[in-house]
């Protein structure tokens, strides 16, 4: 393997100390003097017309600036999604409609001097509501005389399968081979239905958005989001000012795991600044954030399997319901990656048939969430193969090695299946998914408990289970992103990105890509991403882009820097350019050994002869989507007597090629995998019979925290990917795809039982114990 | 009403209303590192030291804790001359986005007051009030270790 300077090793964050110390700034620590304070009205109703609203008192109220409803506000129909242009979502959105869709939906906005001013003037809305009937069953969306959420105004923007008269959100549909002949040809099926619960990315941070202006009268908003240019292009067009008149700046920003690819409160804050011409701040609370930010779409799998004895599957036919919720919010995509992202890894299957929809229903609105609906179908396939695995009387290790992609290989999902459009058409260059089944197998000590059923104690069965996944890195021939960079007299560099570090380290990771490049230490990078005035266009941090993406924009700017720095050094050393090259912060002439410091080089361009700013900028688009490897596995210990299932011990091995820094794709593997334990076993939402979320506090939403870490092993494999930056491929969201289903398979090898719904509660493991025993 | 406090080990007053939290009074008078993220007393992003004692500052009046010595993140150091914790959080690759890692350090730094050397477990329970959800806790833990061992030696 190439060694390098500053890739492949962990240095430190580049922004952790100031955070550490707490010296950096986050969206809410923006203050602004004379700053309005915005507070929304919800729906208490799943499904209703507004008749009218009476806003008299609370407008009389001293500090109550201004009420914002239908009745005032012009209705520009769009989507929260933070997708390129155009979307894949619907139009179904507007800031204020007289139509609420589920408990929780936009009312009415206060603006007032000061946020409690402006709780106090909610209390004093009368709103007079038309209760409708709700519909919450995703099941009965599409079924004649179901009630109909959205009207004709809604459409969607890209000639995609979209007919909300029947709340049908989304229709994705592929097959190819002969599903008929497969399943003749089989020798056994398999069918079973899974479902993937609403959750929510609990980011740390709350969402929140604050609108001010320049000295030149422009709108400046400071906002915790995932995609500042898709923010301004969408903000822009509803308030109906040119996009230059915007500037969005994202600061630090306190995660977001897909929760904050949402254009959710920047339209409230820059409306209401651009109409009083006060600086606007919104900030929700965490009940806020349970119900009016988005959730992870819940899914409704049935997967059908043909096999032979040898268990060759002649068959695979998945048929996907998505409840989406009240908007359409990435309802086409999350549900075209549940197929897009899963089918292809058993790349052998000849006959495979895929049908989803995405239906409307009066609940929380889904979103894009950290493996985007990979990670619900994945829960499906996993146990599915496990289960033909034991039927036919295979290893499942083997079984997965047999039949999954490898180098080399296609799947004709590649190009049949994309994001609103047809797919691209890609070939396997890296794959190292047998080295991590077998690394993650022996960490695990996977023969020495499988199929053993281990008692540690007289009430505790122990098994292990394995998932294993793919991911992609990026959406091939639609996403773009770029860099520019200029050098400074000491030898550092200036780069700017567009490119938005959530905390997992973009940052840090796009300045080592530029430092390898240009042979100097990481900290001569001087980075500065998400401003729209400051630095170039990039899609945003989504669908596993930015070290892949970015980083590819970023290592071809600081390759033009290094042309342009051979160029000034060839005359400086009076030398031919090919026989110079970069080393340590400085150009060497191969044949003579003389050399010549970037600050000289600086110097002499900026001061001394046929002077000129080093400088340069690159853009990037990915005519691929390399994906990421993982097989993770898990080790539970099932209590027999209280139907508690404890993860004992947790394995992540990885092929994300190659780790630019390898403790911050630990980091991210880490984390994704707590959070997908913490799915697996405690996380849901819950509703009463009027579809409120009655679980919307850290109090009652109970996730994953020190004490429950179960002990955790990350593994990352020697892979690199030519296509990639220094052979960077993606790692931030596969590690989510796995815990489901490699607990659900534990759980079967301690204690026999196969559960279908997580998460995996000890109600319903003693539930499923005790219809096992009546059997 | 009118209150005063040590707050970083500088003398401070302020105005607030007697049901303003003092999460809110020290975030409106430019404690930004004390963070908000749920109000509830849940996810330990606004703790504060207390006269020494870490408590969830969105739990306590303003008004009680008059004239008490409240610690928060940028008093144990700053970006020139951090805290060992400090450092040793961004050296073991603990800071993701790291919105709770003011409440971590502090919680820390609590446990290593009163015990320099804690075991696996004991770090467990220390940050049980501290919700992080990006870095899986490993490299929280690795954090913690890291600096005891630090500040160990410095002894």
């Amino acid at each position: 393997m190439t060694e390098f300077a500053s890739v492949g090793h962990s240095v430190r964050k580049v922004d952790s100390l100031s955070i550490a110390t707490g010296n950096a700034f986050y969206t809410d620590d923006f203050v602004e003097k004379d700053c309005l304070h915005l507070k929304m009205m919800y729906s208490p109703h799943p499904h209703a017309l507004i008749k009218g609203i009476k806003d008299e008192a609370s407008r009389d109220l001293p500090g109550v600036v201004d009420i914002l409803h239908f009745e005032n506000v012009p209705r520009v129909m769009y989507t929260t999604a933070g997708q390129g242009f155009p979307e894949p979502s619907p139009y179904d959105y507007c800031m204020f409609d007289n139509r609420v869709r589920y408990v929780g939906d936009r009312v009415a906005l206060v603006a007032a001097d000061s946020e409690k001013i402006a709780r106090k003037a909610l209390s004093g809305i009368h709103v007079d509501y038309e209760i409708l009937a709700p519909l919450f069953d995703p099941e009965r969306s599409t079924l004649p005389g179901s009630p109909v959420l959205h009207g004709k105004d809604a459409y969607a923007p890209l000639p995609v399968e979209y007919s909300p008269e029947i709340n049908l959100a989304a229709e994705v549909e592929l097959g190819f081979g002969n599903m008929e002949e497969g399943f003749r040809k089989a020798d056994l099926t398999e069918e079973h239905v899974y479902y993937s619960q609403m959750a929510s990315h609990c980011a740390m941070e709350p969402h929140t958005s604050m609108a001010s202006f320049d000295e030149k009268g422009r709108l400046v908003i400071i906002t915790s989001t995932q995609v500042p240019f898709h923010v301004r292009r969408t903000v822009a067009r509803i308030l109906d000012i040119p996009a230059g008149m915007i500037r969005v700046i994202k600061p630090r920003i306190g995660g977001a795991f897909g929760g904050k690819q949402e254009i959710l409160l920047e339209p409230y804050v820059a409306y209401v600044a651009w109409k009083h011409k006060r600086p606007a701040k919104m900030t929700l609370s965490r009940e806020e954030v349970f119900t009016f930010a988005r959730t992870r779409h819940p899914f409704r799998i049935r997967l059908k399997t043909g096999f032979k004895k040898d268990g060759t599957i002649t068959a695979f036919d998945m048929d996907a319901l998505m409840n989406t919720g009240a908007y359409g919010t990435h309802a086409l995509t999350v549900l075209s990656n549940a197929g897009s992202k899963m089918l292809p890894l058993f790349n052998k299957i000849r006959n495979v048939h895929f049908h989803g929809r995405s239906v409307y229903t009066n609940l929380p609105v889904g979103g894009a969430y950290r493996g985007y609906g990979a990670t619900q179908s994945y829960f499906a396939f996993n146990q599915q193969i496990d289960m033909i695995a034991r039927k036919t009387g295979q290893d499942i290790l083997e079984y997965i090695k047999k039949w999954h992609i490898r180098e080399g290989e296609t799947s004709e999902v590649f190009k049949i299946l994309g994001e609103g459009k047809e797919g691209v058409e890609q070939y396997i260059r890296s794959s190292r998914l047998d080295e991590c089944i077998e690394k993650g197998a022996e960490a695990i000590g996977w023969y020495d408990t499988r199929s053993r059923r281990i008692r540690p104690q007289r009430e505790l069965c122990r098994g292990v289970g394995v998932a294993v996944s793919m991911q992609g890195s990026a959406i091939p021939l639609i996403d773009m992103a770029s860099a520019s960079m200029k050098m400074n007299e000491d030898g550092s560099f200036n780069l700017q990105v567009g490119a938005t570090d959530l905390g997992t380290g973009s940052d840090t990771v796009l300045s080592q890509i530029a430092a390898e490049v240009l042979t100097v230490e990481t900290g001569k990078i001087h980075i500065l991403s998400s401003d729209t005035d400051l630095t170039p266009f990039d899609v945003g941090a989504y669908a596993s882009s930015t070290t892949y993406l970015s980083g590819m924009a970023v290592k071809k700017c600081a390759e033009k820097i290094s042309l342009q720095l051979l160029d000034v050094a060839s005359s400086l050393l009076q030398s031919q350019t090919e026989d110079l090259f970069l080393e340590k912060g400085s150009v060497r002439n191969l044949t003579d050994g003389k050399s010549v410091s970037f600050e000289e080089i600086c110097l002499h361009a900026l001061y001394t002869a046929d002077q000129f700013q080093i400088q340069a900028q690159a853009s990037h688009v990915a005519s691929e989507s390399p994906p990421p490897f993982m097989a993770q596995f898990a080790e539970v210990d099932v209590d027999i007597a209280t139907g508690e299932v404890k993860v004992s011990h947790f394995v992540s091995a990885v092929d994300c090629g190659v780790a630019i820094n390898p403790k911050l794709a630990e980091g991210q593997v880490e984390g994704a995998t707590v959070n997908g334990i913490s799915y697996a076993l405690c996380e849901d939402y819950i509703f009463n019979e009027k579809g409120r979320m009655i679980n919307d506090s850290f109090d009652d939403y109970k996730i994953y925290t020190a004490p429950d870490i179960p002990r955790l092993t990350t593994i990352i494999v020697d892979s690199s990917e030519e296509t990639g930056p220094f052979g960077a491929k993606s790692v931030s969201e596969i590690g989510m795809n796995g815990p489901v289903a490699a607990i659900a398979n534990a759980i079967f090898d301690a204690v026999g039982i196969r559960l279908f719904e997580p998460p995996f509660t000890p109600e319903k493991v003693l539930k499923a114990l005790e219809d096992k025993i009546d059997e | 009403m009118k209150g005063s406090f040590e707050i970083n080990r500088e003398e401070r007053t302020f105005s607030f209303e007697d049901t303003d939290t003092l999460l809110e009074v020290l975030r409106e008078n430019g404690y930004r590192e004390v963070k908000k993220g749920c109000s509830g007393g849940n996810c330990g992003s606004c703790v504060v030291l207390l006269d020494g004692i870490l408590v969830n500052s969105c739990q306590v009046l303003a008004a009680s804790a008059t004239g008490k010595e409240i610690t928060t993140v940028r008093g144990l150091g700053n970006i020139h001359n951090p805290h060992p914790i400090q450092k040793a959080f961004a050296d073991a690759g603990a800071v993701q986005c790291g919105f709770c890692t003011p409440g971590m350090i502090l919680a820390t730094y609590s446990l290593l007051s009163r015990n320099p050397d804690p075991s696996d477990e004991e770090i467990r329970r220390a940050l049980d009030g501290n919700i992080c959800r990006c870095t899986g806790y490993v490299k929280i833990f690795d954090a913690v270790r890291l600096a005891a061992r630090r500040m160990r030696d410095h002894d």
